[in-house]
């Protein structure tokens, strides 16, 4: 457990961008405006799947007040090639394909041409003089249909089955046969959306020194940089991505839609372009996490010990191969030490929106199956669910099916925290009401950071890094580095910079930002006392390594100088002392979360409260605890969301029928109880701190936690998601209730 | 959303003048919480937008010995804000008090919720119930028109061009009456009505004497079970009748299958939230006997 004495980290100090954000003040993308600017609009497939005939831009063109008109014959000529937009190799077709339509459009609001003009809505009334000639073609939009050898085909002359792998752990047929009980389900999950507050928006301005300027909303802006100039085949450095405030992004805004758009319209127009989404849009035409087909099995000796687990994994892609299935194959046995399991995962491409990840991606999807069938098995057994898990919890050196073995991980630790929660044992106090619980996990990730921290004469420091500040992410770097050099995080200045003005960073997602970008600060705040101790020196005449630094004071002999004391020095012992570091670092530490969930479910109509909800979750160590609290019951929310109500819901023909907040139902504060947290510190080590990502695990667990409180309240097992109150209602009329 | 013009009259008259352009498709506009979402999303489209908020009549608000005369452009918190309203209609307060959140509750009317003509309309089964009659003003002169009769297909309403729907009067409540509005949504608030239902119930002693009930969201316009309501006529306030004119709305009902529900869930929970709005009427009744 972490137990070492800090004076910033564990603390709650206010964030720096709190004013800011308060006043509203801060800059989000669509607050952003330049001279000349113009307004993009984007014409949209009203067809799931189709073959564009021709596109006629003329009566467009000649609507006043219009000054460019883009389509995907805009991109240059470039032969076909692999290229990495941060998620792994795609033909760059796809990459441009998903941005602007080529040959076919492949689901509804799937990006035909765009116009840009002088104000949104001539933008808007231009558009819909484009004339697009569509041939429509059959849509298939779920994975087992897609996968059928009579379903249309997505790609021409590529099956719609993506890709597929296959982990095997032992012998799971020789474990089947050594259980006494054995479970095996199959659970269907919705198509589900991240619900960010602020939809996608990007300005472009592509100068006549041909260099392009971007500032849009984005979890990473060298992802921008660098899958902009790939899609427009110029050089990155020709990309300079400035990155606004972020209203959310969960996963969701990694992938660019408008950047490259918004740019060649700006080519064209000699103007800065701006397009923001409408709700509608970012529905229709952005990733949401696949929806999926799933099977498990799992088999256990009566004493409770699991001896084998099977699943079967079929993910929605979307229009383009990419579903996170990976992940879910990672993540779907991983709080289990098992010893024989086969995963075989299937990515499915179907008339949808192209996937993107959320938060987590995929493992929700399989742990919804994973532990519903596990509590199943408990119930069988007769034995109590968190019992159950314990017998059989992963631990430092339990090896998954997919491969790698467990370093130091807080499994156990989540679910004896669980165990011994008062709410696990209070009483549910009324009918119609049940418990459930459930754990899950999530890997995290670890990928490149940099900063940079400059002191100032006053004593305290400029920190710029390249962290798009999502959670509080500003001030969990700062105080990393407000710890290394004994200083209070007020006096640490954060800012995150564009993609010119610091040096490579990964995106703000897979929970590495205070794991990475915080190491990376780390780092920078030990170059800054490196050479803080040899200015000390050379005051003192003195070798620099005579010179002891603890707790913000220089010390050598009887001589001392605190870290402002010396900071006023720097002109007269060399000039300014700038710190830098980058980082790749490799001690990621995987993050477990469970919950205790009661629900009280109504008999006549099927829907379901959420009477009280308790998230628990091994963070390593909380360098900020009430952030980490809000990422576990953000987390929480998200979970619920998916649990109870989220899903598209589709026509026949591939239409999205609830393409607004209204009717794709996410909770609100009046659906939910106070998410009680509770904050398990096994620390990571391979990290400085012990930090262990925290955004992601905790909407791993809510699913299964909630479907099994309503098998108790109801004694109905859900396995499709969402759990909406017409889905339990006929659940609970087929049960013959 | 195209460019409109917009006007913004100070009586009925040029109010109706305005609205009956020939040639331009006219749009009233009262909180406007319909109507501008509806022309940016492009569901609506209008070359003329009439604000009807600074007209005196359209502005009322009063409960008199005669009922209560609700403008058709007075805001739900006004409504609500009224203790005297609130004690004599409080079936009309579940409504108002439930159509979006606090800051539309600011600006929608219960006049713009009427003549919206949606099927999922909170106050239209309601005001139905309470046998609420619209006042309508247009170039022929005055008429009313009672509520049930009001809305004609999905987003139509009974107004002839240049029509305009002035206010809504309700009859002053009798002893032993009683009104409730209950709606099922999946979540707690900001959300359309799956299944409507409103009902009122005038008790004497444990006998009902009369009762009206009225269903949201479950045909292509709010839907007066005038059946339902009779069944209770003579009878007992049990459970035996409360059943009944539930079963008899559950019958009556003719949903449609959509992302909100299926027809059958639907259906189901027409019986369900009927029997529960009888329930809580009485409830009320039985304080005003």
């Amino acid at each position: 457990m972490s137990a070492k004495a800090y004076s910033v980290i564990g603390t709650r100090p206010i964030r720096h961008d709190g004013a800011d954000k308060v006043t509203g003040r801060a800059l989000y993308g669509a607050d952003f405006t330049a001279a000349g600017l113009l307004h993009g609009a984007i014409v949209r497939s009203p067809h799931a799947h189709a073959r564009i005939k021709s596109i006629d831009t003329t009566r467009a063109l000649a609507f006043p007040g219009v000054k460019a008109v883009v389509t995907s014959a805009d991109f240059p000529e470039t032969a076909e090639r692999m290229v990495d937009l941060g998620e792994g190799d795609t033909p760059l077709s796809y990459a441009r394909g998903n941005v602007l339509a080529i040959d076919k459009v492949l689901y509804r609001g799937h990006a035909v041409a765009a116009v840009a003009a002088a104000s949104p809505h001539v933008a808007e009334e231009a558009a819909a003089l484009i004339d697009v000639v569509y041939e429509r073609l059959p849509c298939v939009l779920t994975a087992p249909e897609a996968m059928l050898e009579s379903a249309p085909q997505l790609h021409d002359g590529k099956s719609n089955l993506a890709s597929q792998f296959q982990h095997v752990l032992g012998d799971a047929a020789k474990g089947f046969a050594e259980a006494d009980v054995v479970v095996e389900r199959e659970f269907n999950t919705a198509t589900v959306h991240q619900g960010y507050i602020e939809p996608h928006n990007a300005t472009a301005l592509w100068n006549n020194d041909g260099r392009v300027h971007v500032w849009c909303s984005t979890q990473g802006s060298f992802v921008v940089r660098d899958c902009t100039a790939l899609i427009l085949d110029i050089p990155v450095s020709r990309v300079k991505v400035t990155p606004m405030e972020i209203g959310g992004g969960f996963g969701g805004k990694i992938p660019v839609y408008l950047e490259p758009v918004a740019a060649l319209l700006s080519k064209k127009s000699g103007r800065p372009v701006k397009i923001v989404m409408t709700r509608k849009d970012c529905f229709e035409a952005t990733g949401p996490t696949p929806g999926s087909f799933m099977r498990v099995k799992i088999g256990a000796t009566k004493d409770g010990r699991i001896t084998a687990a099977q699943a079967y994994l079929a993910f929605e892609a979307g229009a383009y191969p990419g579903a996170m299935v990976g992940p879910a194959g990672m993540t779907v046995f991983a709080p289990y030490d098992i010893p024989n399991a086969v995963v075989d995962g299937f990515d499915v491409v179907v008339n949808k929106p192209s996937t993107a990840a959320y938060r987590a991606p995929g493992a929700p999807n399989a742990a919804f199956a994973t532990e519903s069938v596990i509590d199943e098995l408990a119930q069988k057994l007769g034995i109590d669910p968190i019992e159950f898990r314990l017998k059989n919890a992963a631990k430092e050196g339990t090896r998954r099916v997919d491969g790698p073995k467990f370093r130091r991980i807080g499994c156990v630790e989540v679910l004896e925290a669980m165990k011994n929660h008062p709410h696990y044992s209070a009483p549910l106090g009324g009918p119609n009401r049940g418990r459930g619980v459930a754990v899950g996990f999530w890997f995290n990730v670890g990928l490149q950071s940099s900063a940079t921290l400059n002191v100032n004469a006053d004593g305290t420091v400029n920190l710029v890094e390249g962290s798009t500040d999502i959670g509080g992410t500003r001030t969990s770097i700062a105080m990393q580095a407000a710890e290394v050099l004994g200083i209070p995080v007020a006096d640490v200045n954060p800012s995150v910079a564009d993609t010119d003005s610091v040096g490579f960073t990964a995106v703000t997602g897979g929970s590495r930002t205070t794991f990475a970008t915080g190491w990376a600060a780390y780092e920078a705040a030990q170059d800054v006392v490196r050479q803080m101790k040899q200015r000390a020196a050379k005051l003192w005449e003195v070798e620099a390594a005579a010179v002891s630094f603890d707790s913000g004071v220089f010390t050598s002999g009887g001589r001392k100088l605190t870290f402002k004391e010396l900071a006023d020095q720097l002109p007269a012992t060399g000039g300014p002392v700038v710190g830098s570091a980058t980082v790749n670092p490799r001690g990621v530490g995987g993050s477990f979360a469970g919950n205790i969930v009661d629900v009280e479910v109504d008999p006549e109509t099927g829907k379901t409260t959420i009477l009280r909800f308790t998230a628990v979750q091994d963070v390593g160590k909380a360098i900020h605890p009430s952030y980490v609290e809000g990422q576990m019951q953000g987390g929480s929310v998200q979970g619920i969301g998916w649990a109870l109500n989220e899903e598209y819901f589709m026509g026949a023909d591939g239409t999205m029928m609830n393409s607004s907040f209204l009717d794709y139902r996410m909770p609100t504060a009046l659906d939910l109880p106070m998410i009680d947290t509770c904050i398990v510190e096994v620390a990571n080590p391979g990290h400085p701190f012990g930090v262990r990502g925290v955004g992601e695990a905790n909407i791993v667990p809510p699913t299964p936690a909630i479907a099994n409180a309503i098998e108790r309240a109801t004694g109905v097992r859900m396995t499709r998601l969402p759990m909406s109150p017409p889905t339990v209602m006929e659940a609970l009329w087929s049960a013959g209730n | 959303m195209k460019w409109f013009d917009y006007e913004c009259p100070r009586t009925v008259e040029a109010a109706v003048g305005l609205l009956s352009a020939p040639g331009r498709k006219v749009r009233a506009l009262a909180g406007g919480t319909d109507l501008l979402v509806q022309l940016r999303a492009g569901r609506r489209e209008a070359d003329l937008v009439v604000d009807i908020k600074e007209i005196g009549e359209l502005n009322e608000l009063r409960l008199d010995s005669s009922g209560l005369t609700i403008g058709a452009a007075v805001p739900c918190y006004r409504i609500y804000n009224d203790p005297a309203i609130c004690r004599a209609y409080p079936g009309l307060i579940d409504a108002v008090s439930l159509i979006g959140g606090t800051q539309i509750q600011g600006r929608a009317s219960l006049g713009g919720n009427l003549a919206n003509a949606a099927p999922s309309a909170d106050a239209v089964p309601i005001l139905i119930a309470l046998g609420a009659q619209c006042l309508i003003a247009g170039p022929g002169g005055p008429r009313s028109l009672p509520v049930e009769d009001f809305c004609v297909a999905p987003g139509r309403n009974a107004l002839a061009p240049g029509e305009l729907l002035v206010s809504i009067h309700l009859a002053p409540p009798l002893p032993g009456s009683g009104a409730a509005y209950l709606r099922f949504i999946p979540r707690n608030e900001m959300d359309i009505a799956v299944v409507g239902a409103g009902a009122s119930v005038v008790l004497k002693g444990n006998v009902f004497a009369a009762a009206r009930i009225a269903l949201a969201s479950v045909a292509p316009v709010p839907l007066f079970v005038a059946d339902a309501g009779d069944s209770l006529i003579g009878k007992p306030v049990d459970e035996a009748s409360i059943n009944a004119a539930a079963e008899i709305a559950r019958a009556a009902a003719k949903p449609i299958t959509d992302m909100r529900g299926t027809a059958e869930y639907r259906r189901h929970l027409c019986g369900v939230m009927t029997r529960r709005a009888i329930a809580r009427a009485i409830a009320r009744g039985k304080e005003t006997n």
